[in-house]
């Protein structure tokens, strides 16, 4: 189990809570549950998501694993120049 | 991915040197090969057909007398490129701004084109079009595009990421929000309150190498493209999708870059003269004129900003706030929430909230501008903490020194942060010749702190070494900032030989696998893990053909310093084989000897940079004079540090034309009224004092030698840094960017009429 942390625009569309507690190995069964719990998510998958770990941000390692006790924190994917 | 991109501290050979530049020759002769010294035979000239109007209806478009000129070889219009972008809205407002289907959203917006066998005939042709418009009212100020009685661009958007979902449409896109702790709480505690609005006009990146393509589609339905970009690989992504042709039948050439800064990131003229080139069955080239590039590529966002600031009599900020409004053009962004983001990143608060609005307007469609964002959240909330820091009787770097983000850290966008380098970038500014430097009359010294994520991606590198012992090299990111003189000394220094050994080069798409864009400061840091990756990848077979030349195990061989040696007692009459003896016999060994890396870089070190300048005003002009210049910068660790030093140069130097000269100006008719560069004054060398830098190496964790990203970071606080160096020289706080003369005596005129 570990607990994500959803930034404020993206809790809105998982039903208004900023932390969620899922059980997940890495960042695809994250982005898996979380879009079975709640399907508004969907499109902000699609869209891409950051996903910080202990303060590291991963955009595209969907098999990255989330270690038990770290912090998950939920980005949009960003542009730069 | 099996590769370890862990830190490990080594020590180097070949990174942290300065060699001659691989590409510094063909450069400074002209031989150097940009978008548009491509050629073919057959070619045409593709010419395009733009709005004048900011906003209209087509409710026609007559081609039939252009198509009858001779020396005209096709005509397009929207219909010759149908949307087949299968509902991802994102992919359909490139189409629509590549050429406008139903309507033109502002000035230059793309209505048709033509390929003649000459450029006369093809702005003949152009005149020959008749489009019937039915104009409609615009709007390209970004706050009174947010008024509910502003004309509405898009009558399909509906605001996201509101509490309540809105029944009406609106020009606002979207709301994000970011922050922790409780503001009110924190700004109750507080014993001083700055409060503030800011605005930024809208710029461009100002690449003196305008957009250019020659674009061949073949009968059999294969393609060539030869074009200036930060990343073919995205273009030809983007053109295979919107033509309707298969990826891999279309290759594509990046060619030398004439800068980008995140302008050259996805398509704005390629698919027109894919379109063009097909109708016509001959290559097209389309190159864009200056007025073009203004009128009708990516510029940043115009801002409205409005800051709040608070703070403990002992200097402690207790919380911020921002609400930040950035223009998109007339297509959905994000762009207001990367400043959200970023803007208190630099600082270590209890209580922030940053809220972002997106808006759409009548301009040119925004595209990434260096760290885009940043810089106009920066300006704003650098200043205010200047002014709190005045208010509170602190010098303005200790008070940032007291309240600066460090490792554990809550970043105001979310997560805990690693080693980071603010802290290191202040003392050294605090410590720097330059802030004990005496001023004269009428100059001022501001400072200010930038941070940008920098991040990684989709990567991949071949790494070939030929029978003479010679390596080449081939990478898809593009070079826009010297990566191929750092990626040689990274393939250097893991193979252990000379820099002069190898060469580099950008190979096409149809060469070498996917590869994201050279943007987000990752050219460098992506492609190095996958040089290292690939180059270790080479030394296993070169141990493998060096075991069979001493026919011993391949585990009793060990590389070092460029040569496979036998380990052990036993094979002390085993002389060491270099890289060049082994390739030598590489024929007989087993063939070609090479190493392949395909990765996903992740993990990029976020990057922060303090600046420090001085300016000169003149109080009966507004005139003014940058006089001294330097950044501090974390670069984690300086591949080859004068490309570095060249890059937080750049970055201030573009930042200083930002802040004094540069901006878009709209007439009421929604026209831009200084599309070229006598009008849109970017700086020249002679606007420019010698540019001082200090690199500081504080090693991102994620990367086998501590590699950040350089880049863009430059780019971030010479707004404010300027800003608060000319407020302190004329005593007004300046909350306008670009502070054009007219602009500081309008400052000074209120401030005397009080």
């Amino acid at each position: 189990m570990v607990e994500v942390t959803l930034w404020g625009s993206l809790s809105a569309v998982a039903g208004g809570k900023a932390r969620h507690d899922i059980e997940a190995k890495d960042i695809r069964e994250l982005f898996r549950k979380l879009a079975e719990q709640y399907p508004g998510i969907e499109p902000w998958i699609d869209r891409g998501i950051a996903v910080a770990i202990d303060g590291t941000i991963y955009r595209d390692t969907w098999s990255k694993e989330l270690p038990p006790g770290a912090e998950i924190f939920l980005l949009p994917r960003l542009a730069g120049g | 991915m099996n590769f370890d991109p862990r830190f490990t501290g080594r020590k180097f050979s070949s990174v942290g040197t300065r060699p001659l530049r691989p590409d510094g020759i063909d450069k400074v002769t002209g031989r150097a090969r940009y978008g548009a010294d491509f050629n073919m035979a057959g070619q045409l000239v593709g010419r395009v057909l733009r709005s004048p109007h900011a906003h209209a209806v087509i409710k026609s478009i007559d081609t039939s007398k252009a198509e009858k000129l001779a020396g005209v070889k096709a005509v397009i219009t929207a219909k010759d490129l149908p949307d087949l972008t299968d509902g991802d809205a994102a992919m359909y407002d490139i189409l629509d701004n590549s050429m406008a289907r139903t309507k033109a959203l502002y000035d230059g917006h793309a209505v048709a084109a033509v390929a003649a066998i000459d450029a006369r005939i093809a702005r003949q042709a152009l005149k020959l079009i008749e489009v019937d418009y039915e104009v409609l009212p615009h709007v390209t100020d970004v706050d009174e595009a947010m008024n509910h009685h502003a004309p509405l661009i898009n009558d399909a958007i509906f605001t996201e990421g509101l509490e309540e979902k809105p029944v009406k449409a609106s020009n606002v896109t979207k709301r994000t929000q970011f922050g922790h702790g409780d503001v009110h709480k924190g700004f109750a505690q507080a014993d001083f309150i700055v409060e503030r609005s800011f605005k930024t006009e809208q710029t461009h990146q100002g690449y003196i190498e305008p957009h250019a393509c020659v674009a061949s589609v073949n009968p059999d339905g294969t393609a060539d493209l030869w074009v200036c970009t930060q990343g073919h690989f995205v273009y030809r992504q983007h053109c295979a999708q919107l033509l309707g042709l298969e990826a891999s039948k279309l290759r594509v050439t990046s060619s030398e870059i004439g800068g980008g800064f995140g302008g050259k990131t996805h398509v704005w003229a390629e698919p027109v003269a894919l379109a063009l080139s097909r109708k016509a069955g001959r290559p097209v080239k389309l190159v864009m004129t200056r007025d073009e590039v203004f009128r009708a590529s990516g510029p940043t966002s115009a801002t409205s900003i409005d800051v709040k600031i608070g703070a403990t009599k002992d200097g402690t900020i207790t919380a911020a706030e921002a609400t930040l409004r950035y223009s998109c053009g007339p297509y959905p962004g994000s762009w207001a929430e990367i400043g959200a983001m970023t803007a208190f990143a630099c600082y270590n608060l209890e209580n922030v909230k940053t809220v972002g609005f997106e808006v759409l307007v009548n301009r040119p469609k925004t595209a990434a501008y260096r760290a885009p964002s940043a810089p106009m959240a920066a300006f704003a909330v650098e200043s205010a903490v200047d002014e709190l820091a005045h208010e509170l009787g602190m010098n303005a770097v200790d008070f940032r020194i007291k309240n600066a983000a460090q490792e554990g850290t809550r970043a105001s966008y979310g997560p805990v942060y690693g080693p980071i380098g603010i802290g290191p970038t202040l003392e050294a500014v605090k410590n720097h010749p330059h802030m004990k430097a005496p001023l004269k009359a009428n100059q001022g010294r501001g400072m200010a702190c930038g941070f940008w994520f920098n991040f990684g991606g989709q990567t991949c590198v071949d790494l070939n070494i030929g029978m003479d012992g010679s390596v080449s090299l081939a990478v898809g990111t593009v070079d826009v900032g010297g990566s191929r003189a750092s990626l040689s000394l990274v393939a250097a220094e893991e193979l252990g030989i000379d820099y002069s050994q190898l060469k580099a080069i950008v190979a096409d798409t149809s060469s070498l696998g996917y590869n994201d864009m050279t943007d987000g400061s990752r050219g460098t840091f992506s492609s190095s893990m996958a040089t290292i990756s690939a180059a270790r990848n080479a030394i296993k077979i070169l141990r493998d053909r060096a075991a069979q030349m001493w026919d011993i195990p391949v585990d009793d061989v060990v590389w070092e310093k460029g040569h496979a040696i036998a380990k052990g007692e036993k094979y002390g009459n085993l002389s060491a084989l270099s890289l060049k003896d082994i390739a030598a016999k590489s024929g007989t060994t087993g063939g070609p000897i090479a190493g392949h890396s395909e990765l996903v870089a992740d993990g990029a070190g976020v990057s922060f940079a303090t600046h420090i300048c001085d300016i000169e005003v003149d109080p009966e002009t507004g005139a003014t004079r940058v006089i001294r210049y330097t950044v501090v910068q974390d670069a984690g660790k300086a591949v080859h540090p004068t490309y570095v030093e060249g890059q937080y140069q750049g970055g201030a130097a573009q930042g200083i034309g930002w802040a004094l000269n540069e901006e878009y100006i709209y007439g009421k008719d929604g026209r831009l009224q200084n599309a070229g560069f006598l009008d849109y004054r970017i700086p020249v060398c002679s606007d420019l004092p010698m540019i001082d830098t200090q690199i500081l190496e504080i090693p991102n964790p994620n990367h086998p030698y501590g590699v950040r990203g350089v880049g863009e970071t430059s780019i971030v606080p010479p707004l404010a840094a300027i800003a608060n160096a000319v407020s302190n020289a004329v005593g007004v706080r300046m909350t306008h960017i670009p502070m054009s003369p007219p602009r500081i005596l309008a400052a000074l005129d209120a401030e005397r009429e009080g």
